[in-house]
């Protein structure tokens, strides 16, 4: 799993890469925390454009992620899902409460 | 119904293993010609049920999880994980979703995407013996363009 941000203009956008699984799952939160808790953004974007393979873990870090940004009052979306991860995000019912997008805000 | 291929893979319960234990599990239902979206389905049950045993019934220690994947004549393939970790006390309760005995690492949604992956789920379970999880797919034939 590979973990890339860009942040520009209170917009942090993160790149997962490879497969989030709950082996990936620690590491990749520890590392969306720290890229949220360094730059407080107003928006943050989860773009899985590269996300390989995605398990219930995922469906962890996307409840965690969409917490911290309600606690900093900001926004929070998904992007890019390919169907694989489409297809757990809609099982799991998350795809309901959480703002999942075909492109960035 | 006749069994017309069969593996088994015994390893340690390591998260390492998760991805190992689903590709190989992808690996041996390619032999049907499943779609990718059935291929992606049997991946993700099998990480679900994999990832429970070494976080569920290993907690403290590593374990032995075994994986056996059957095909039979009808093109479905059947399979099994077993752990002879701690069990689980109610397993209609540990069905739920949303149910978790684990931190807020974990989602709570395992057994729930089995069971939408896969076409029938069993599960096994005694207290301080282990657990086995058995899952049935059909791989639809499909029309040779």
């Amino acid at each position: 799993m590979v973990i890339n941000g860009e942040f520009k203009n209170g917009k942090l956008t993160v790149f997962l890469k490879g497969d989030l699984d709950h082996h990936a799952a620690r590491e990749a939160m520890r590392e969306l925390t720290l890229k949220i808790d360094t730059h407080l953004p107003r928006s943050c974007v989860l773009d899985l454009k590269n996300l390989r393979f995605m398990d219930s873990s995922g469906i962890a870090l996307i409840l965690k992620t969409d917490k911290r940004m309600k606690e900093l009052e900001g926004k929070f979306c998904v992007v890019n899902v390919p169907p694989q991860p489409k297809r757990v995000l809609n099982a799991s019912g998350i795809s309901r409460i959480i703002d999942i997008r075909e492109a960035g805000i | 119904m006749k069994v017309t291929n069969y593996i088994k893979i015994e390893f340690p319960s390591r998260s390492a293993n998760e991805a190992l234990s689903r590709n190989v599990a992808a690996c041996f239902a390619a032999q049907l010609d499943p779609t990718l979206e059935e291929l992606g389905d049997i991946k993700t049950a099998v990480s679900e049920a994999v990832t429970n045993s070494i976080v569920h019934a290993y907690p403290n220690d590593v374990g032995r999880i075994c994986m056996k994947c059957r095909l039979f004549e009808d093109r479905s393939i059947e399979i099994s994980i077993r752990d002879w970790g701690k069990g689980i006390a109610d397993v209609e309760k540990a069905m739920e979703p949303l149910f978790t005995t684990g931190d807020d690492d974990r989602s709570g949604m395992g057994f729930s995407i089995m069971e939408s992956f896969m076409d029938h789920l069993k599960v096994k379970s005694q207290e301080n013996k282990g657990t086995t999880v058995t899952m049935k797919k059909k791989i639809e034939r499909k029309n040779l363009s």
